[in-house]
């Protein structure tokens, strides 16, 4: 479904938050075999109140709280995934990936193929990212390269309230593991967000979050607000046209690849490091299917190789943000 | 500690201050975390601060520390200064991790102290790796590993003890059991009722302790500590303690009531230290007032300092990821002090 198209059906205005958790809470009265898991999900409502209210409604069997035991219970969500339930993990910030890096890279990615297809994983993992709230370097990482570059997992990360909500039902009514990275900036921003009970965004679909003419960002999470505003401030100078990719992996080439056929100018702006990572991956597929479109060098914004430091005045210097978008822009345009 | 020796009066007043010290800093922390001065995540160590102090108490000053994520009063403890700490916490130059760390990451490597640490259950396998080096080279030091009780579900934490119980480590694993992991009690995530019964599965001695009482910590940490120097091994000490904030400050605290807050205060850690040193005749109240006043102040300083203190340079960001920085980081950090931002665009 095009951004066009999902703004069509009935839809409510809501902050990333409550998108979330309406999809959540959605899943849950859907499919019994869906419950959730983490860190404090319960009465206490998860350390940045996602899943606030669901313990309630659902109750501690459907809303478990786990030991802090982050290997145990991801290795735990794909055996039950492969037997019959569909757990939804919340690990809490993305950066405890580490602890539990084992279950997902051996077993989780591996299961299916390694099995000859015979085990189905039905599990999704939601976790937090990004810099921003002066969280220092062990829970303000960007890490979604590591999932959407390992062969076997699925990786998407929402830039609005809608494809917050549509992708995480989208991972949970998913028979592969799909992680969902929430940028824990933009909880608190609003959008429109369809309340059909059946709207899921595709994994894999990107979305054209405004069209232009001259220039093609593709933005995530939290630069895609951004990128939006930086459009807004440049026209009638340039002609910004901003993607949402939505969809790490799998990515959809042929909608940036279009546009930039259009625009001949590419910025691609997400905040992981900048070495060896997602920019990396969709500057290489533009060039492969439309370097004679190009017109100009395409640039990347990303955080530059450095941990995100606790000092206010670091954090802002090594966080990309709008004014890097812009400068990028400008410089090819 | 030596300045800290729990059998001399000198020590025992030390160790008071400290306390004293651990608790004054923590309140002053809440409050300007609260006044929005401080930003990012700030575990409080109120009514903790006999576990802290007691494990100190039994080490000597080169001794080891490997901290957690409620780490101020095991840096207070182990003698780090408290302006300093504050500083870090503000995010200046002047912090102990020129501003790199925070609160949750304040560390003095000199002093022995391997740093607070975000990732629950990450202290005891470092512990285990200075108890390593300490062995490897015939010294005579010990490294304590802390952890919460919540932290004792961490896999990494039972296979740092089995390594240290495997090869006989002068390594220590003080459990901190407040009772609760964030908003989930103990009983939720253990299947225990003493969670130093876990030592049994390694063959090492695991004792659980009144960790409201600093001579009761100190005492079984000084047993585990002469252990590790004798070259059996590690131990592990619970203290059972209770911290008196919430989980981290803005922690409304759904998952308990004041009466159980309240149960915990009458055995307040500092309370009950202070009487039984003045009935041994060693201070009086007008002293301990005095104390507490001096170290307000102290604390006030700290403050004063630290607000007054200069953030690092924007081009600081670039430095410390590598002892030979490679070329990458060069550009970006020549492109910050020209541009005043590297955040990707011109790669040469
Ligand atoms: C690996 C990891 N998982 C989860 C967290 C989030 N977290 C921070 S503190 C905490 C609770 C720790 O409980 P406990 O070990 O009992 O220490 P306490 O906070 O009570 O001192 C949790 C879950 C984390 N920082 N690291
Ligand atoms: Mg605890």
């Amino acid at each position: 479904m095009t951004a066009q198209a999902e703004l069509e059906l009935e839809t409510e205005t809501m902050t990333v938050r409550e998108a979330i958790r309406q999809g959540l809470r959605e899943e849950l009265e859907r499919d019994e075999d869906v419950y959730l898991m983490g860190e404090d999900v319960g009465l206490f409502g998860g350390v940045l109140e996602v899943t606030g209210g669901l313990y309630e409604e659902f109750g501690g069997e459907r809303v478990r709280d786990t030991p802090i035991s982050e290997a145990g219970f991801m290795g735990a969500a794909t055996g039950a995934a492969a037997t019959g339930t569909r757990p939804v993990v919340e690990l809490m910030f993305s950066d405890f990936m580490g602890v539990s890096m084992e279950q997902i890279m051996n077993q989780m990615a591996k299961m299916h193929y390694m099995f000859g297809g015979k085990a189905e994983l039905p599990v999704t993992v939601r976790t937090t990212e990004g810099g921003g709230m002066g969280a220092a370097s062990q829970h303000s990482g960007t890490v979604h390269t590591w999932i959407a570059h390992f062969p076997g997992l699925k990786a998407v990360a929402p830039g609005t309230a809608a494809s917050a909500k549509g992708l995480t039902k989208a991972a949970i009514r998913s028979d592969d593991p799909v992680f969902v990275f929430e940028n824990k900036m933009i909880y608190e921003q609003s959008g429109q967000v369809p309340t059909d009970e059946d709207f899921t965004v595709p994994i894999g679909k990107a979305a054209v979050e405004r069209e232009g003419e001259d220039v093609t960002v593709v933005a995530t999470q939290r630069l895609v607000g951004e990128s939006l505003g930086v459009a807004d401030s440049l026209e009638g100078d340039v002609s910004v046209e901003v993607i949402d990719p939505r969809s790490l992996y799998p990515l959809d080439t042929d909608t940036i690849v279009e546009s930039v056929e259009k625009t001949g100018r590419l910025v691609v702006a997400d905040e992981s490091p900048l070495s060896y990572g997602t920019h990396a991956e969709i500057i290489a597929r533009v060039q492969e299917e439309a370097f004679f479109s190009l017109d100009a060098p395409i640039m990347r914004v990303g955080t530059p190789d450095t941990h995100m430091p606790f000092s206010p005045p670091l954090e802002q210097e090594v966080l990309p943000g709008d004014d890097d978008v812009k400068a990028a822009i400008q410089r090819i345009s | 500690m030596t300045e800290l020796d729990l059998d001399s009066a000198d020590g025992r007043q030390e160790a008071l201050r400290r306390m004293v010290t651990i608790r004054a800093f923590d309140q002053e922390a809440g409050n300007r975390f609260a006044d929005g001065e401080i930003p990012g995540f700030v575990h409080l160590y109120i009514g903790e601060e006999a576990v802290g102090v007691g494990t100190c108490a039994a080490l000597e000053s080169d001794d080891y520390i490997a901290s957690t994520h409620r780490g101020h009063g095991h840096c207070i403890a182990k003698g780090l200064d408290p302006k300093y700490m504050m500083a870090e916490l503000y995010g200046k130059a002047e912090g102990y991790c020129n501003g790199k760390g925070g609160s949750m990451h304040i560390a003095d490597v000199d002093a022995g102290m391997l740093g607070a640490n975000g990732i629950v259950g990450a202290g005891p396998p470092m512990a285990t790796g200075a108890a390593l080096s300490i062995d490897y080279q015939d010294r005579d030091e010990v490294a304590v590993g802390f952890l919460g009780d919540g932290a004792v579900a961490q896999g990494q934490v039972h296979e740092a003890i089995n390594l240290a119980s495997t090869w006989d480590l002068p390594a220590i694993f003080v459990v901190e059991n407040n009772h609760y992991g964030e908003g989930t009690p103990v009983e939720k995530q253990h299947n225990l009722d003493n969670l130093s019964d876990t030592a049994q599965a390694y063959d090492i001695p695991g004792v659980t302790v009144d960790g409201m009482d600093i001579t009761a910590v100190a005492e079984a940490v000084a047993e585990a500590r002469d252990r590790a120097r004798a070259g059996d091994g590690p131990t592990m000490v619970e203290a059972q303690t209770y911290r008196y904030r919430g989980h981290y400050e803005g922690d409304e605290e759904p998952y308990r009531d004041d009466d159980e807050i309240e149960r915990w205060k009458e055995q307040d850690p500092i309370e009950s230290f202070k009487d039984r040193l003045i009935e041994r005749g060693e201070l009086t109240q007008e002293e301990f007032d005095d104390l507490e006043s001096e170290i307000e102040s102290t604390i006030d300083d700290a403050i004063e300092y630290a607000q007054a203190a200069d953030y690092p340079e924007p081009s600081a960001a670039y430095e410390d990821m590598f002892v030979d920085q490679p070329p990458e980081l060069q550009h970006f950090a020549n492109v910050a002090r020209t541009d005043g931002g590297a955040n990707g665009g011109d790669h040469r």
